[in-house]
């Protein structure tokens, strides 16, 4: 089977039951992208597809090989990656992969005009940016710090 | 999980081997797989179908395919105008990640997330007919107070289900019998003594899409989910509402269905039936919220919903006389 | 300031934090092996009995199927939880009673599925309560403290006493959930053992291994953790297994647990029921505490919460009673959990101090400085430093406490009841022995190196500011190396003890260089740490909650928290805003969240997993922040640190139900506070 990640394609031969997590983390090498739950419970394991974040704990790699995959070690010094540095948007680091690859597609939301539950104006305040990042939980509690990471990345 | 062949449906009307199912975002079916309480042989993916379109319908409804993710449909600009407790409902549901995967048919056809139903090792008539339901003396806190059996109390999950049960959506569905359409209210069987069995749809039967019919007080309406925490939490009681009130105060239209509560989403046909044309004030809209839980049957844990619910449906309905009376 | 002490205190960025945030940092399931297999855990599927057979599918590709009837004889740790698969008795449900072993994850989840157990059923018992025959009153509590305290006649005051309170307050089990999970590869080559495991204490956990395994050497390797929570500081099943498998097996061997596995397989909060008792007369001075604890424990290993133990050092009383019970029952072994016995005991001490204030319309602050004690309340030990009331009125006046209608129920804004609630916070400075070694590269860089970890505490950053000062140097010239067994031996990552036990003897190697002038130091703190006096060394803080309830459905949310500590010196102010906030977070969702939701008749905490056990989500932490006072005390170890690491759960779980007593008028006595407990109470 075929698999696009971070714009190389690479040939597997993979037992359909693999999900595109564990391809990525036992067969690709690429462990960027994290275990938390494998059932879509906590974000760890977020990637982007054509672009849009997704769990890829719950997603058979069988299933995606015409897609392109971007995991954390491909966004090459994203500005969302910086904001983690700059404000310890972190303290293990378990969840912040997910959190980063969560917030890039996010963003690309947000200029898409998507709409969130809290439904404020500014679709970028303070509330929208945690109701949109809530698919990603951090047991450490780092989310004050990741408010302003990502409002800065979005160039705020 | 079992080892399974997987192959792309080519059609609709594909119809399914024994032993397969339909694979759509795969965010409850994988899950499923791997907890053991699925054991598909094939797996029939139908997300390269094209029933990923929302399109119009002739008078102001949509026709939405269902292959449709659920972000792209909350996102529609149509939908949210035409139909904002539709929109509000797929946001309130599960996190940004997992509605950019979801999809139309299979938030439908999601399980339950009864704890018992959730381990391959635990009785459940559910997901083992005749191996005994422990959530009757075990933990219910989030199972039915409608609608239940003896056999199963479990409830259905989803919230996009509620809004379109509100709203009379109609599921289009095609297999080897040839197309039909069925209700969304129809759509969830309850489980008498076949909780097994969580819809009327058979072997085979594929949803292609899904139809809301043009609701002109649907612009005026709004779905409520309340939770156990702030987000990415499924509801221990949601409502969906539409509202329309006449000059002199009454009620002219209104839908109701709740979510949480049930084995289906459950439309309120007694409540609605009981306001139409009475007063839209606060004391009415409670009335009939208890009028509609008068068959409920809450276990020890599960009481709260018969004060949640009506609270929460007085509350939103208030809201949106309010908003009609400006 | 001279130059030599500018890098401690200074904001420094995680010296780990390129890594984590491009992906590249390690954690250990991470480590790829030629030819490794998978190990996948079977839990038992009852609570009570003896595994007779297991019949593997032969169908299932499996490598080996190890159980009690064919896995290798371990010798015994002190942790009866780490003979695994050594006897055919099943203790608690989900208790491994064997495991797969094949070349994928998925043939071995599959395998281990599959597996057909032959069980012996026995009856079993789930429920903690006071009234069961079987409780019984442990020698000491943990890390072994006696179980009871007293002084005065508790009795007679209460009797006496013209104000009293006299509450229960229930926490349920809580589970640690570090999001990365536990997981070991591990990995022999001949007699020597590689493995590469998550945990807070990389020595410790090679000297279990090797012990069970009656080897010499075993290297463990754990350059990133991805949290613990107290889960992590022991060897877990999950290691021995992993070591098991591949002795078995000839091949490396991954076990990484699933998330489900970790609610009954690697520790948890044990569940407490709490009575406080509390006499004072009109002016609110307490005349009389009394706080007694039960707690469960599991039929393998008797594991005794110190629930009770923070009520010996709060406040002033001249009649005071503390005391601890357990209760053994067919569950898994509670073990430590972020500010274990601090964390519970909190609350019930102050919510019931915050029901006292209620009584004597007093303010909770006023109250509390009102029973301020001068030294140790039950032993008279002088406190190092102790400045909890500088903590308390700092913190009202940033919170903006002052002037607060002390009447529940009575703010209003649009559907939410608002209110606010404040409680005390205090945690032990402690120091552990440890090792550490400096090296002088001779290039101007220097080798700092310890067998510390670094679970997102900071701890890297801050032992490198900590050397720099001690070597009068700047940071950029200080190379760590920790999280490996065969640097020289550190304490555990646990306690809030961390920071002061290593960076204590990275700061005295540093002296030693300096002193000497030679090439390399090495400083072992253990005489040193043993001549110092236990008692009376604490950090204090104080927290203050506004909530806000929905007056329709009774959700609760948390619109601003504060925390005011007095730490000691903070080493790094930006990791220490981070470890307080976190602390705080847990503490926010022990309050409304978490509970480990008991099906007595399975013998199991049923919600599992991270959809149903809530942690605190984004969405829920609004208007958040920490401060602290710049406290000296020179008597704790050299840089004046206490910890931080936990302090921040203790207290701010009270401080919320207050908060939340005081937007509606309901004490929630059970926690955690959830919307179907307030509901009932609100009016229509
Ligand atoms: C952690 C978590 C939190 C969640 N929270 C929420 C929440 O708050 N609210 C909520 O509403 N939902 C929630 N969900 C559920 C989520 O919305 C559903 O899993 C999702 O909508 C299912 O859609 P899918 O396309 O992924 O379905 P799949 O998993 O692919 O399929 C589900 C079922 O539908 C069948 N199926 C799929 N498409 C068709 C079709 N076209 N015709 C016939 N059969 C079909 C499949 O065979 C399968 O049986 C949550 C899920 C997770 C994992
Ligand atoms: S309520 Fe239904 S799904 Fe839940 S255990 Fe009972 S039978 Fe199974
Ligand atoms: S690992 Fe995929 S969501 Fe947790
Ligand atoms: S940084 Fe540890 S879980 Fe988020």
């Amino acid at each position: 089977m075929r698999l696009t990640v971070n714009g190389s394609e690479h040939e597997l031969d993979l037992d359909p039951r693999t999900t595109l997590l564990d391809a990525l983390r036992e067969h690709l090498g690429l462990t960027g992208a994290k275990k938390g739950c494998d059932h879509g419970q906590c974000g760890a394991c977020t990637v982007l597809l054509d672009g849009r974040r997704v769990n890829s704990c719950l997603i058979l790699a069988i299933a995606q090989q015409d897609a392109r995959v971007t995991t954390i070690e491909g966004l090459g010094g994203h500005p969302v990656q910086r904001g983690f540095l700059e404000h310890d948007g972190f303290q293990c680091g378990y969840c912040t992969p997910g959190q980063i690859c969560s917030a890039v597609g996010m963003l690309g939301e947000v200029e898409r005009g998507w709409p969130s539950a809290t439904g404020d104006d500014d679709p970028l305040s303070d509330a929208e940016i945690r109701e949109r990042m809530s698919g990603n939980l951090c047991r450490c509690g780092a989310y004050p710090n990741m408010v302003p990471a990502i409002r800065e990345a979005a160039g705020r | 999980m079992k080892t399974f062949s997987y192959r792309t449906a080519t059609g609709p009307a594909d119809g399914l081997e024994p032993g397969a199912v339909f694979l759509a975002g795969g965010t409850n079916l994988v899950d499923l797989m791997k907890l053991g309480v699925a054991t598909p042989d094939a797996l029939v993916d139908v997300t390269r179908l094209p029933l990923g379109e929302i399109t119009d319908l002739p008078g102001g409804g949509l026709r939405i395919g269902a292959a449709v993710r659920n972000s792209d449909l909350a996102a529609d600009p149509r939908a949210r105008q035409a139909f904002p407790l539709l929109s509000q409902a797929l946001l309130a549901g599960a996190s940004g990640q997992l509605r950019n995967m979801a999809t139309t048919g299979g938030n439908l056809l999601q399980r339950t997330r009864c704890r018992y139903f959730m381990d391959a090792t635990k009785p459940c008539n559910k997901h083992t007919p005749g191996s005994g339901c422990p959530a009757r003396d075990g933990d219910h806190r989030n199972l039915a107070i409608l609608g239940g059996s003896e056999a199963c109390i479990a409830t259905h999950p989803s919230d996009m289900a509620v809004a379109l049960a509100a709203l009379d959506a109609i599921v289009h569905v095609d297999g080897p019998a040839g197309p039909r359409t069925i209700p969304v209210t129809g759509l969830h069987r309850l489980p008498g003594d076949r909780p097994d069995r969580d819809t009327v749809l058979e072997h085979g039967e594929l949803i292609t899409a899904v139809d809301v019919p043009a609701l002109p007080s649907a612009t005026r309406s709004a779905y409520r989910k309340a939770r156990d925490r702030a987000s990415y939490a499924f509801a221990v009681g949601s409502v969906a509402a539409a509202l329309a009130v006449t000059d002199d105060g009454l009620v002219s239209e209104v839908r109701l269905a709740w979510g949480a509560v049930a084995p289906r989403p459950w439309r309120a046909w007694r409540a609605e039936e009981r306001l139409r044309g009475r007063p839209a004030t606060a004391a009415e809209f409670r009335a009939a919220a208890d009028a509609e839980l008068a068959a409920a049957e809450p276990g020890r844990d599960n009481a709260y919903k018969m004060e949640l619910l009506p609270r929460m449906t007085t509350a939103l309905l208030e809201r949106l006389a309010d908003r009609e009376g400006r | 300031m001279t130059a030599a002490t500018r890098a401690i205190g200074a904001p420094l960025a995680r010296l780990e934090g390129p890594e984590k945030v491009s992906g590249t940092a390690k954690y250990a399931a991470e480590y790829r092996q030629e030819n490794m297999a998978y190990g996948w855990v079977v839990p038992s599927p009852v609570p009570h009995g003896r595994l007779r057979a297991v019949l593997a599918d032969p169908s299932a590709d499996a490598i080996a199927v190890l159980w009690h009837g064919n896995a290798p004889e371990l010798a015994a740790a002190d942790d009866p939880e780490l003979a695994v698969l050594q006897s055919d008795r099943i203790s608690y449900r989900g208790q491994p009673v064997a495991l797969v072993v094949a070349g994928t994850l998925e043939a071995a989840r599959r395998a281990a599925q599959v597996l057909q157990l032959d069980i012996e059923t026995l009856p079993h018992e789930a429920v903690l309560r006071t009234d069961h025959p079987e409780v019984y009153t442990p020698d000491t509590v943990n890390p072994g403290f006696p179980a009871e305290s007293s002084a005065g006649d508790v009795d007679r005051a209460l009797a006496e006493a013209p104000v009293t309170v006299d509450v229960t307050y229930t926490t349920p089990a809580l589970h640690n959930n570090p999001m990365e999970p536990h997981a070991t590869i591990a990995r022999w080559d001949g007699d020597d053992l590689t493995v590469y495991d998550s945990n807070q204490h990389p020595s410790g956990v090679a000297a279990t291994l090797a012990t069970v395994f009656g080897v010499d050497r075993v290297h463990v390797v754990t350059e990133h953790v991805g949290g613990g929570f107290g889960s992590k500081g022991t060897a877990r099943p999950n290691a021995v297994l992993a070591a098991l498998a591949a002795r078995v097996t000839g091949r490396p061997v991954q076990v990484a647990l699933p998330r489900q596995a970790m609610f009954s397989l690697v520790g948890h909060r044990t569940p407490t029921i709490q009575r406080i008792r509390l006499g004072a007369d009109t002016d609110g001075v307490l005349t009389a505490i009394e706080h007694q604890a039960w707690s469960q424990t599991s039929r393998l290993y008797e594991f005794a919460e110190q629930t009770a133990v923070t009520t010996r050092h709060m406040y002033a009383a001249p009649h005071r009673r503390t005391g601890h019970r357990l209760l053994r029952l067919d569950m898994p072994t509670p073990r430590w959990m972020r500010a274990p016995g601090e964390a519970p005991g909190m609350v019930g001490l102050e919510c019931a101090l915050d029901e006292l204030a209620e009584q004597l319309s007093l303010d909770p602050v006023e109250l509390r400085i009102r029973n301020e004690p001068h030294t140790e309340p039950e032993t008279g030990t002088p406190f190092t430093s102790r400045h909890y009331v500088d903590c308390l009125r700092a913190g009202a006046d940033r919170f903006g406490w002052w002037g607060r209608d002390p009447r529940p129920r009575q703010q209003r804004d649009g559907d939410w009841w608002i209110g606010t609630g404040m409680a005390g916070a205090t945690y032990p400075a402690m120091a552990q022995p440890s090792t550490a070694r400096v090296r002088d590269l001779a290039d101007g860089g220097f080798e700092v190196a310890i067998g510390a970890t670094d679970l997102g505490t900071g701890a890297r950053t801050i032992l490198s500011q900590i050397a720099a000062d001690a070597l009068g140097v700047p940071t950029g010239r200080i190379r760590i190396r920790i999280g490996d067994s065969t640097l020289p031996q550190a304490s555990v990552a646990g306690g809030s003890s961390g920071s002061a036990s290593w960076g204590w003897a990275v700061t005295e190697a540093c002296r030693e260089l300096r002193r000497t002038g030679g090439a390399e130091a090495v400083f072992d703190t253990t005489d040193l740490i043993a001549k110092q006096e236990k008692e009376g060394r604490h950090a204090f803080g104080a927290h203050f909650a506004e909530v806000r309830v929905d007056a329709v459905t009774g959700e609760i949310r948390v619109s601003r928290l504060f925390g005011m500590y007095a730490a000691g010196r903070i080493l790094n102010a930006r990791t220490a805003r981070s470890q307080f906030l976190g602390g705080m977070i847990m503490g926010m969702g022990m309050a409304l969240h978490e509970e480990g939701v008991l099906d007595p008749a399975l013998g199991e905490w049923i919600n599992h997993d991270l959809a149903e056990y809530h942690i605190p989500a984004h969405a829920d932490v609004e208007s958040i922040d920490a401060a602290w006072l710049d406290e000296h005390d020179d008597q704790l170890n050299p840089m004046g640190s206490k910890g931080i690491g936990e302090i921040g759960i203790v207290g701010s779980p009270a401080a919320i139900l207050n908060a939340v007593w005081h937007a509606t008028g309901v004490r929630v006595r059970d926690l955690p506070a959830r919307l179907d407990k307030i509901l009932p109470h609100l009016p229509t």
